[in-house]
């Protein structure tokens, strides 16, 4: 078995609001391994996109620890964690967060310019099929070509690790499999620790680590035998 | 380039028109300081350039008949560089072309070798020949207004003989860069010139052989001016000297320097104002496009970029609406100070303008404008650095409005929705309606402090013109002589009335205040020049003791009771104890004023007029010129009527001019308010409105619940900014009071309309502007857009 690129102790996220309280995370403890596509699953609300927040360094913790391959997050300060966040970490939302006013190209630019070992950005959005929509703004795009150039933007720096919230969620299921291919792809040509959250149960069987996710907490974890390609997933 | 960089210009590209309206307000301001600084640099480095080389003098004073050897001693002051004696009378001039007598200044030079002080230069022809009797220069615009070149000649009546002088050349000279006859309150270079003869030619005229009647004098680097003053005003006093004084009253130095400091002042208080509203309009600006792009700046920080980068990249954005505004300044600024710099050559008559350019005001003017960008930007990049990228990732919450006392009385007033949207915007972004408020305001602001002069003018004029001085001409002659002249002076042609009076050169002191000035003796009953009191009405002088002006009073520290010393300084000079017994408003000069009966009881002379003021019979006006070009014993002549008329044309076209700029510059700023407060709640308020729009309200009705929210705000504000204008206007009022003018503080109902009115239809038309951009609404896009 390969190495624990995140692991977490512990791990307790609070919201005030106000006067409510709300426990988004009570207690996670998880690993998550290197080169492996790993699926969070959960009800609406049980927590998963705080806990890819805390481990991408968006978020922090209330308390509890968080690491990046031995290298505590929680422990970081903001700028440390903009610098793990550029060096170590891509970033694939639900609703893509384009920038409107650049084109596919300049989307991934944004990435590429800051990262120390990048590939062209026509490289990336070659490997997610965009070869031809390089110079077209977010607004001339489909969604499932918006969320294409997300994720070219998000691999095109070599992360060691992706974090996908619902990338497929705003997608029709035609799409989201193009999409999902993408990401496949990725993990397995650049061994890229894959993190995805999904609403869609369907997706779990392309994953090698399903993580069970229900009240702010983990609760069952699952190894597949054998997974299925993309293309053969339904929904 | 930076995609980041991409980002900016596609952001300013789109931004273009809001970012213009800011530019153009920050425009105004550098344009100001560029102009105001420059124009004064400029204007004061000819001063100073013009006066060394010419040698403009220090100190001046004059007497009636000191001999010449008189010169010596006083080049023995210690601190006295270089002396200067000079015969200086006025004359009345018969020139072609004018019915009426016009009034000279006549300058001798010296009988041999050139002027040593207030060095008049050539600007055509040659130097009269010191020897002839009729060679003369006169001064440029004397010659320009009178169509003289060199060889023409015209009539002088000198000291009773009239002579044809001859012009061999006209020039302008340090003493003289603002030309005002005596009397006068504005330069006429038709009718007043100066006219510089040979010494003896002037002295066999005047018989004052071997003597002189004006001395200049230059100081050496180290000299103590008091002193100098107090011993040559001793050396002065037996030969009729009236009290040496330095250049501060020296009057075209006088008027220059206090329209320099006017200059310097307005660079000082005017631009600021500008970059405030320019500094809160891109807080505006920015404190919305940062809220609209809160999923980018996430998306920044989640990728790796530090919270200096993207401040960076959002304080960039300022800076190129920053660097937008200066340059537009500065290429206005440029092309309007030479054109400034010029208006002022006519009322300043300056050989040459030096022009300069200063890189420091640039440099100034351009961290002004950029600065005042950066920091309207601070507070919503500060933003930015405390937006954690987790919470920039979710959609903002649904802004979050409350049920507030505005909106119960709303409801109890019945108001509809509409209506009650407007409430709870206004209510719920307190900041951005106060500082829309306040942006308008201030430009109604600006206009009433500056249309107000206008305003403070006609009570001058009325008050001076139509009140006080009620007489057609004033002559004044060549010697004082007694009442008698009154009743020659009434046989003239024309003459309806002839009134007379006396000044005295005096200094008035109070304690340890002082000042030197001519106290008017008048006859009691005089009814043409009048001196008033706050209500208008005729003062009536008590037997004893001395009015004041409410400036003099002021200087001298004095109050009805007081008693001042009045040392007469010509004559038979003394000092003597007078009572004040009035203090009176005035708008031109500072005056004193006595009964002519008790002034001459004091100097114990019998009664003597040197000034006569008279009203005309219009159809008789010939004749009596005639007569007063051939009098012997007048000195000069100040038609009063044709100075409220030159005075009403040049104010009436200044202010036309005036009007427009500054109604320009406020609808620039109220625009640039109006516009970008419009735009951002368009921007914060497409969904809704096209929300409503499918709901089934009309275009109209969805307009009205912006334009609604802005003409309202616009309402608040003009009565706001009626008040800011009212307290600028009372500062500008003591600011620009000098010995020349007191503005009398007087805003019209008409300033505070035009104010008002301009306002209003600046708001108006730049929420119209806007109210295109609803109309045109792209129902499905606004709603398909994630917010
Ligand atoms: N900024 C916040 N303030 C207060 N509560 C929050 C905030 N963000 C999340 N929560 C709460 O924390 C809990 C977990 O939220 P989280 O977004 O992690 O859920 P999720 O599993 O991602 O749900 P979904 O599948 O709907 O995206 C929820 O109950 C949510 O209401
Ligand atoms: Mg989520």
């Amino acid at each position: 078995m390969s190495q624990p690129v995140f692991h977490t102790d512990e791990v307790t996220k609070v919201y005030n609001t106000g006067d409510v309280q709300v426990f988004a995370l009570r207690g996670v403890n998880l690993d998550i391994y290197a080169s492996e596509m790993t699926v969070l699953l959960g009800p609406s609300g049980s927590g998963k996109s705080t806990l890819l927040n805390i481990l991408g360094g968006l978020d922090d913790a209330t308390e509890g620890s968080a690491f990046f391959k031995g290298m505590e997050l929680t422990a970081m300060s903001e700028r440390q964690l903009t610098t793990y966040r550029r060096d170590h970490v891509g970033f694939v939302f639900q609703f893509y967060n384009l920038v409107p006013s650049l084109t596919a190209r300049e989307n991934v630019a944004l990435v590429t310019e800051i990262s120390p070992d990048p590939m062209l950005p026509e490289e990336a959005l070659a490997m997610v099929g965009l070869e031809n929509r390089i110079d077209h703004f977010p607004a001339e795009l489909s969604g499932g070509e918006q969320q294409r150039v997300a994720i070219a933007r998000a691999i095109a720096k070599r992360p060691e690790v992706l974090l996908c919230d619902e990338p497929t969620g705003a997608l029709d299921s035609k799409t989201g499999v193009v999409v999902l291919e993408a990401l496949s792809r990725i993990n397995s040509e650049l061994g890229t620790s894959t993190v995805v959250i999904t609403h869609n149960a369907a997706i779990q069987n392309m994953a090698h680590r399903v993580i069970f996710f229900a009240d702010g907490q983990i609760s069952e974890v699952k190894v597949n035998k054998t997974r299925l390609l993309p293309h053969q997933i339904e929904w | 380039m930076r995609v980041l960089d991409k980002k900016l210009f596609r952001d300013f590209w789109r931004l273009w028109a809001q970012s213009l309206a800011i530019a153009l307000v920050l425009a105004c301001g550098v344009m100001i300081l560029v102009i105001a600084i420059g124009v004064e640099r400029s204007l004061s480095e000819t001063q100073s350039t013009f006066y060394e080389r010419n040698r403009f003098a220090d100190i001046f004073a004059s007497a009636t008949r000191a001999p010449n050897d008189l010169k010596r001693e006083i080049e023995q002051i210690s601190g006295v560089s270089i002396v200067e004696t000079r015969i200086v009378q006025y004359s009345i001039l018969d020139l072609e072309g004018l019915s009426e007598p016009a009034t000279a200044r006549l300058v001798s030079l010296p009988p041999m070798g050139e002027p040593l002080l207030n060095i008049p230069s050539l600007t055509t022809g040659r130097m009269p020949d010191p020897q002839s009797s009729n060679e003369v220069v006169v001064n440029s615009t004397f010659a320009i207004a009178n169509n003289f070149t060199v060889g023409s000649s015209f009539h002088a009546t000198l000291n009773g003989q009239k002579r044809l002088l001859t012009i061999s050349g006209t020039v302008l000279s340090p003493e003289f860069i603002y030309l005002i006859g005596p009397g006068a309150v504005m330069p006429d270079n038709r009718r007043f010139g100066v006219v510089w003869m040979g010494y003896d030619a002037l002295a066999s005229a005047f018989d004052l052989g071997g003597a002189f009647n004006d001395v200049s004098v230059r100081l050496t680097r180290d000299a103590n001016e008091q002193m100098v003053i107090d011993e040559l005003e001793k050396l002065l006093a037996p030969y009729g000297g009236t009290g040496p004084y330095d250049r501060s009253m020296q009057t075209s130095h006088m008027f220059l320097d206090s329209e320099l400091k006017q200059l310097k002042a307005m660079g000082k208080a005017v631009p600021p104002l500008f970059f405030v509203i320019s500094a809160f309009l891109v807080n505006m600006v920015l404190g919305r496009l940062i809220t609209l792009e809160r999923e980018q700046i996430g998306l920044f920080k989640a990728v790796g970029y530090s919270n200096a980068a993207i401040s960076w990249h959002y304080v960039k954005l300022a800076m190129g609406i920053g660097l937008f505004g200066v340059l537009v300044g500065w290429a206005a600024g440029i092309s309007i100070a030479y054109w400034m710099a010029g208006y002022y050559t006519v009322y300043f008559q300056f050989p040459y303008l030096i022009y300069i350019t200063s890189p420091d005001t640039y440099a100034i003017s351009a961290m002004a404008g950029i600065g005042a960008a950066v920091l309207g930007a601070a507070q919503s990049v500060m933003k930015t650095t405390k937006l954690s990228p987790a919470v920039a990732m979710s959609p903002p919450a649904p802004t979050r409005f409350k049920q507030n006392i505005f909106d119960k009385i709303g409801h109890f007033m019945g108001a509809r929705q509409p209506v009650m949207m407007i409430i709870r915007s206004i209510t719920r972004w307190p900041m951005r309606a106060s500082l829309t408020t306040i942006g308008i305001a201030l430009s109604v602001a600006t206009m009433i402090a500056t249309l107000f002069m206008f305003d403070s003018m006609d009570i001058m004029m009325d008050s001076a013109f139509f009140q006080a001085n009620r007489q057609q001409a004033t002559l004044s002659l060549a010697q004082p002589q007694s009442r008698a002249v009154l009743a020659d002076v009434e046989n003239l042609p024309g003459v309806l009335r002839a009134e007379g009076m006396q000044t005295v050169a005096v200094r008035l002191t109070n304690r340890h205040l002082t000042k030197i000035i001519g106290v008017e003796g008048r006859d009691p009953g005089m009814d043409l020049s009048r001196v008033l009191d706050a209500g208008n009405n005729s003062v009536v002088f008590p037997q004893q003791g001395i009015v004041l002006s409410d400036r003099l009073a002021n200087q001298l520290d004095a109050q009805i009771g007081d008693t001042l010393d009045m040392e007469v300084l010509q004559g038979q000079r003394g000092h003597f104890e007078v009572p004040v017994t009035g203090v009176i408003r005035q708008y031109f000069g500072i005056g004193a004023y006595m009964d002519l009966n008790y002034l001459s009881a004091l100097l114990q002379l019998q009664p003597l007029v040197n000034s006569v003021n008279i009203s005309i019979d219009e159809n008789a006006l010939n004749g009596l010129y005639e007569q007063v070009k051939a009098a012997p014993n007048i000195a000069g002549i100040v038609r009063w009527d044709q100075i409220r008329q030159g005075f009403n044309d040049t104010v009436a076209q200044s202010s036309g001019i005036t009007t427009t700029i500054y109604a320009f510059i406020a609808s620039l700023i109220v625009v640039g308010v109006v516009y970008n407060s419009a735009r951002i709640l368009l921007s914060e308020r497409a969904r809704e409105l096209a929300s409503l729009r499918i709901l089934g309200f009309t275009q109209n009705e969805v307009s009205f619940i912006l334009m609604g929210e802005l003409l309202f705000l616009t309402m608040v504000a003009i009565p706001i900014g009626f008040f800011f204008g009212y307290l600028m206007a009372l500062g500008i009022v003591e600011s620009f009071s000098s010995d020349m003018f007191t503005l009398p503080f007087y805003i019209s109902r008409g300033t505070y309309g035009f104010a008002g009115v301009v306002a209003f239809t600046a708001s108006a038309a730049s929420a119209l502007l806007v109210r295109r951009r609803i109309n045109r609404l792209d129902l499905v896009a606004v709603m398909k857009t994630r917010e």
